[in-house]
C-alpha cells in the first residue's frame, strides 16, 4: 500500500504553457494537470480476491454484493482479452501495476462549501461551478473513486427523483438497486465488464419516478487524478413509466506517463414509454484506455437515445447498446470520435432487436487526424418471428492526413421478411476546393481545415445541448491544431 | 508411400486419409516430378491446418458445424457415356470434366491455337507448358479463411482447366468448362489457372454441377485469374451443385495496370456453400467488377467472404452481391476493402442487397472498410429489405397472379447485375438457369 503523502502543496505539473490557439483563442493544456491528494484509502496496486474485499470492507458492503464482486473477478480472470476481434494493443495494459480503488473518504459531500479546497480548485479548471451558475439541475462530479461533490436542485429531489452516488444508493436504495442492477449487463457480458463488476466504485444511481420529465439535464464529470489509476465507476439509471431524463457526463483527465485504465459499465432502464438520453463528452489523456460497456433497455414504446463522443485516450472501445425489448421502442445512438496520433477510436453500436414494430437508427462520423485510427464497429441484430423492425445505420468518415487510417466493422443479422434494414458508409477527405476557398477568403489552412471538420460533424453537435457543443467544437479545434502544413 | 506424415486427427480430416492420397499420388505418378512434390507440400498444409472453429472470426456466422469431411468418396466413377452438356451459344472452346477426369471437349480452332492460345486440362498444362503454369499456379495466397481447402485442391485436384491468353489476341466468344460430379458422394477440386497477358483479351464461363440433384457431394475449388497490363477478362462461374453438397469456391483474381476484370459467379446449388473471392488491384488504372447473385431455398447456407485489394494508386473496384431468400436459408456476406497506404485516388464500391422472402430466412452482412490512404472515395451499403408492397399491388392491379408478380419482382432486383454483362447469349443462359431453379 503506497500512500501518496506529500499532500497540501498543489503543484500544477506537466503543464506546458504553450501559446493559445490561434484558431479559436483555446488554451491546449486545459484539463492538462494533475495536484497530489492525499488518499483516505488505497488498496494498491494489483487485482485479487485481497484487492475486492478491500473495496467492500472501505464501503461497509453486504454479503450480496462481496459474492458479487467475488464471482466477477472469478470471471474476469478467466476470459481471454477478446483479441481474436480487438486490437492486440490490449495486451499491453498491465493489471498487476493498475490501483484499483483509491479515494478520501466515502461520504460524498453535501454543499460546495464542505468540498476541499483544493479539490475546489480541481473542479474551478473543469468548470463545475460554471455549470452550476447554468442553472444545471444537479452536480454529481466523481473526483476519482468517490462523489466529491455532490448537489441536486431542490426542484429535482422534490419530483421524487434520486439521483445518488451508486455506492451511497447501494446503501440507501438497496431495494431498487439490486432489482435493476447488472441485469442489462451482466458481469459475463465482456471480460471489462466483468473487471467492472469486480472493483467498481463510484459512478452515478438515478432513479426517475413515475410520470416525471425532469427538466434539467443531470450531470456528472469524471476525472483520473492519480498515476496508474483505473477508474471503474457503475452508473444505473432507472427512468419509470412515462418519465423523460437527460444525463450528461464530462471527462478530462491529466496527462501521465504510464497507461491508465478506465472501464466503466452504465446500464440504463427505460420503462413502459419513458424517455432517456445519455450524453457523454470524453476527452481522455492521450496514454488512457477506456474500455467502456454501455447498455439501454427500452421497455414499450420506451426511447433510449445515446449521444457518444469521444475525443483522447489511446485506446476507446465503447460500443453504446440499446436492448428494444418492448414493443415499438426506439433506439438511436449518435456517435462523433476523433482518433489523433497515436489513438485509437473503436466505437459504434448496438442494436438489438427484440420485439415487433421496434426502430433504431446509427449515425456515426469519425475523424481521424494524423497517424490516428478510427473504427467503427457495429452490431444490429433481427431475430426471426418478428415483423416491421427497422433500422438505419449511417457511417461516415474523414480522413485528414495521408497516413491517417479508418476501419468499418459492421455486423448486420436480419431474419424474416418483414423488416427493413440499412447501412451506408463513406470515406472521404476534406475537399482542396473546399479549402482553397476559404483561404482565397483570407483564413489560414489551419482554420480552414478546423472549420470543414466542424462542419461534417455539425449536423451531429446540434443535437448536443448548448453548452457541449460549444466545448465540442473547442475541442475538435484544439485537436485539429497542427495536423495541417 | 512410406514418407507421408500421419495426420493430426484422422477423424477431423474424414475421408481424406493419408491412404486416399497416396492411391491418389499413385494415379498421377506419370505426371512431372515437381507437380508431385507440390502436392505432397500441399497436402502437408491440409493436414496441418485446422478445421474452423467456433471463434474463427473469418468464420462469423457461419455454420462450422456443417464443415464434415466425411459424407463423401474418394473413389473414381468416370462414366464415360455421360454427355457434355450442349452448346447454347457460340463458343471458343469447351472443356469437360467428370468427377475431375478430362472428357473429350469442343477443340481449339487451329487459326487461335497459331496465336498462341492455350486452352486445355492442367494436367497436360503440368506436361507441356510447365514453366508458364508452375509460375502461376497457386502464386496468390489464399487468405479469407479457407487455407485448409485451397491446400486440399492443391493437392488433389485433376480436373480443371488452364486458359493463357497472349499480348493482343483478342477472343469475343467465351470458354466454356463443365465441371461434373456424378453419383452419389463424389467428391470434386475443380481448379482454374487463366493468364492473359498484356491487352489481352478473353471471357471465361465455368458451370459447376452434379448429375444427381439431390445427392451428397463435397467440393473444393480454386480459381486463379490474371489479367495482365491493359487486359480484359470476364469470368462467369455457375455453381449448380447438388443440394447436399458441401462447397467451397476460392477465387483469386490479380489485376495489373490499366486492366479490367469482371467476374459474375451465381450461386444456386449445394447444401453449404462457402465462395472466397479475393481482388489484387496491383497496378494504376486497374479495375475489378465483382458481381454474384445468389438464390438462397429450403435449408440452404451460402457463405460469401471477399477482399477488395487495392495495392496501387488509382485503381478501382465494384462489388455488387445481391441475395434473393426464400424458405429457411441462410446467407452470409462478409466484404472488406484494404486501402494500402500508397494507393491513393482508390474509387472502390461494396455493396450487399438481401432480398429476404420468407420469415424463416436470415441473411447476415459484415461489409467492411479498412483505409489507410485518405484520397480516395470509399463506400459501401447493405440493405435487408422485402419485396415492395406497392409494385406488387401495381402488377396485381394489371391482373398478374402474385406469383408470378413476385417471380418478375425478383428477377427485376437481379437484372442490375445481370445488366453488366455484354453478353446478350450469355445474360439469356443466365436468366433461364436461374428461372429453373427459382421452380425446383
Amino acid at each position: 500500500m503506497s500512500q501518496i503523502t506529500d499532500s497540501d502543496t498543489l503543484t500544477t505539473a506537466a503543464v506546458e504553457e504553450t501559446a493559445a490557439s490561434s484558431v479559436a483563442g483555446i488554451d491546449q493544456t486545459a484539463g492538462d494537470f494533475k495536484y497530489d491528494v492525499k488518499y483516505d484509502f488505497d488498496a494498491g496496486s494489483g487485482l485479487s480476491e485481497r484487492t475486492v474485499r478491500y473495496i467492500s470492507d472501505v464501503k461497509k458492503e453486504d454479503q450480496w454484493i462481496r459474492d458479487f464482486r467475488l464471482n466477477a473477478l472469478r470471471t474476469f480472470l478467466a476470459r481471454p482479452l477478446p483479441t481474436h476481434w480487438a486490437t492486440r494493443d490490449l495486451e499491453n495494459i498491465n493489471f498487476d501495476k493498475i490501483r484499483y480503488y483509491l479515494s478520501q473518504g466515502t461520504k460524498p459531500k453535501r454543499t460546495w462549501d464542505e468540498v476541499p479546497a483544493d479539490i475546489k480548485m480541481t473542479f474551478e479548471r473543469l468548470g463545475v461551478p460554471e455549470q452550476e451558475r447554468r442553472f444545471l439541475a444537479g452536480v454529481e462530479a466523481q473526483f476519482d473513486s468517490e462523489a466529491a461533490y455532490s448537489n441536486i436542485k431542490d426542484a429535482v429531489s422534490k419530483q421524487g427523483v434520486i439521483f445518488l452516488n451508486s455506492s451511497e444508493a447501494l446503501r440507501t436504495h438497496p431495494e431498487i438497486f439490486r432489482r435493476w442492477f447488472g441485469k442489462v449487463i451482466p458481469t459475463g457480458d465482456n471480460k471489462f465488464s466483468a473487471l467492472n463488476s469486480a472493483v467498481f466504485s463510484g459512478g452515478s444511481f438515478i432513479y426517475v419516478p413515475p410520470g416525471v420529465k425532469v427538466l434539467h439535464p443531470l450531470q456528472a464529470y469524471f476525472r483520473i487524478n492519480a498515476e496508474n489509476f483505473g477508474q471503474f465507476e457503475r452508473t444505473l439509471i432507472i427512468v419509470d413509466e412515462g418519465s423523460e431524463l437527460t444525463y450528461m457526463e464530462g471527462c478530462t483527465a491529466p496527462k501521465f506517463s504510464t497507461s491508465t485504465l478506465h472501464s466503466a459499465v452504465v446500464e440504463l432502464v427505460a420503462l413502459k414509454g419513458a424517455k432517456i438520453q445519455y450524453i457523454t463528452v470524453q476527452n481522455w489523456a492521450p496514454n488512457v484506455y477506456n474500455l467502456v460497456t454501455k447498455r439501454g433497455l427500452a421497455h414499450e414504446e420506451a426511447e433510449i437515445k445515446w449521444i457518444d463522443c469521444n475525443i483522447g485516450s489511446r485506446l476507446t472501445m465503447k460500443y453504446p447498446g440499446v436492448v428494444l425489448k418492448g414493443r415499438k421502442s426506439r433506439g438511436e445512438v449518435i456517435s462523433i470520435a476523433l482518433a489523433n496520433d497515436g489513438q485509437h477510436q473503436d466505437t459504434g453500436a448496438k442494436m438489438v432487436h427484440a420485439a415487433d414494430e421496434t426502430t433504431s437508427s446509427i449515425v456515426a462520423k469519425s475523424i481521424s487526424v494524423g497517424q490516428g485510427r478510427s473504427t467503427y464497429r457495429g452490431l444490429v441484430h433481427i431475430p426471426r418471428h418478428l415483423k416491421g423492425c427497422k433500422n438505419n445505420t449511417e457511417c461516415d468518415a474523414l480522413l485528414i492526413n495521408t497516413n491517417s487510417r479508418t476501419d468499418t466493422y459492421p455486423a448486420i443479422t436480419v431474419r424474416g421478411q418483414d423488416h427493413a434494414v440499412q447501412h451506408e458508409a463513406s470515406v472521404s477527405k476534406v475537399s482542396d476546393e473546399m479549402i482553397f476557398y476559404m483561404q482565397s477568403r483570407g483564413l489560414t489552412e489551419a482554420q480552414a481545415m478546423s472549420l470543414a471538420v466542424n462542419g461534417f460533424v455539425n449536423d451531429l453537435v446540434s443535437q448536443f445541448p448548448m453548452e457541449y457543443s460549444v466545448e465540442l467544437k473547442r475541442l475538435i479545434d484544439l485537436e485539429m491544431e497542427g495536423s495541417v502544413g | 508411400m512410406s514418407a507421408l506424415p500421419a495426420l493430426q486427427t484422422p477423424s477431423v480430416n474424414g475421408v481424406f486419409t493419408s491412404d486416399a492420397f497416396a492411391s491418389h499420388l499413385a494415379a498421377v505418378g506419370h505426371l512431372p516430378a515437381w507437380w508431385l512434390d507440390l502436392k505432397r507440400a500441399a497436402w502437408d498444409r491440409f493436414g496441418a491446418l485446422p478445421l474452423p472453429g467456433r471463434t474463427d472470426e473469418l468464420w462469423r456466422f457461419s455454420t462450422v458445424a456443417g464443415i464434415k469431411l466425411n459424407r463423401c468418396t474418394l473413389a473414381e466413377t468416370p462414366d464415360a457415356g455421360f454427355p457434355i452438356p450442349p452448346a447454347v451459344f457460340p463458343c471458343a472452346a469447351t472443356l469437360a470434366f467428370l468427377n475431375n477426369r478430362a472428357l473429350a471437349g469442343e477443340a481449339l480452332s487451329p487459326e487461335l491455337g497459331k496465336q498462341g492460345v492455350i486452352f486445355c486440362p492442367i494436367e497436360e498444362a503440368v506436361v507441356h507448358h510447365a514453366e508458364l503454369f508452375q509460375s502461376h499456379f497457386m502464386a496468390q495466397a489464399v487468405n479469407l479463411g479457407s487455407e485448409k481447402f485451397a491446400a486440399l485442391n492443391a493437392a488433389l485436384t485433376r480436373g480443371g482447366a488452364f486458359l493463357y491468353v497472349p499480348r493482343g489476341v483478342e477472343i469475343e466468344t467465351p470458354f466454356v468448362v463443365h465441371h461434373v460430379a456424378a453419383g452419389d458422394g463424389a467428391a470434386v477440386f475443380p481448379h482454374t489457372l487463366a493468364i492473359l497477358e498484356d491487352t489481352a483479351k478473353a471471357t471465361l464461363v465455368e458451370n459447376f454441377l452434379s448429375t444427381d440433384p439431390a445427392g451428397a457431394g463435397f467440393a473444393a475449388g480454386v480459381n486463379d485469374l490474371f489479367a495482365g497490363p491493359g487486359a480484359q477478362l470476364t469470368y462467369v462461374g455457375v455453381q449448380n451443385w447438388s443440394r447436399d453438397t458441401l462447397a467451397f469456391q476460392l477465387n483469386s483474381t490479380v489485376v495489373q495496370r490499366d486492366a479490367r476484370v469482371l467476374s459474375l459467379n451465381v450461386h444456386l446449388g449445394g447444401r453449404q456453400a462457402r465462395h472466397e473471392s479475393h481482388s489484387r488491384l496491383q497496378g494504376p488504372g486497374a479495375f475489378s467488377e465483382m458481381l454474384a447473385l445468389t438464390v438462397a431455398q429450403g435449408e440452404q447456407e451460402f457463405d460469401q467472404r471477399t477482399l477488395q485489394s487495392h495495392q496501387a494508386p488509382n485503381t478501382g473496384s465494384n462489388l455488387l452481391y445481391k441475395n434473393a431468400l426464400l424458405d429457411r436459408a441462410r446467407t452470409i456476406f462478409s466484404g472488406l476493402i484494404i486501402v494500402d497506404p500508397e494507393a491513393q485516388k482508390t474509387d472502390a464500391y461494396q455493396s450487399n442487397r438481401n432480398l429476404l422472402l420468407s420469415d424463416e430466412a436470415e441473411s447476415n452482412a459484415l461489409p467492411g472498410l479498412e483505409i489507410q490512404a485518405n484520397d480516395v472515395r470509399c463506400t459501401h451499403g447493405a440493405t435487408s429489405g422485402h419485396v415492395d408492397a406497392e409494385q406488387m399491388f401495381y402488377l396485381e392491379s394489371r391482373g398478374i397472379a402474385p406469383s408470378a408478380a413476385r417471380e418478375l419482382l425478383v428477377f427485376g432486383f437481379f437484372e442490375e447485375v445481370l445488366a453488366k454483362l455484354e453478353n446478350e447469349a450469355l445474360r439469356s443462359v443466365l436468366r433461364e438457369s436461374i428461372k429453373a431453379n427459382l421452380k425446383t
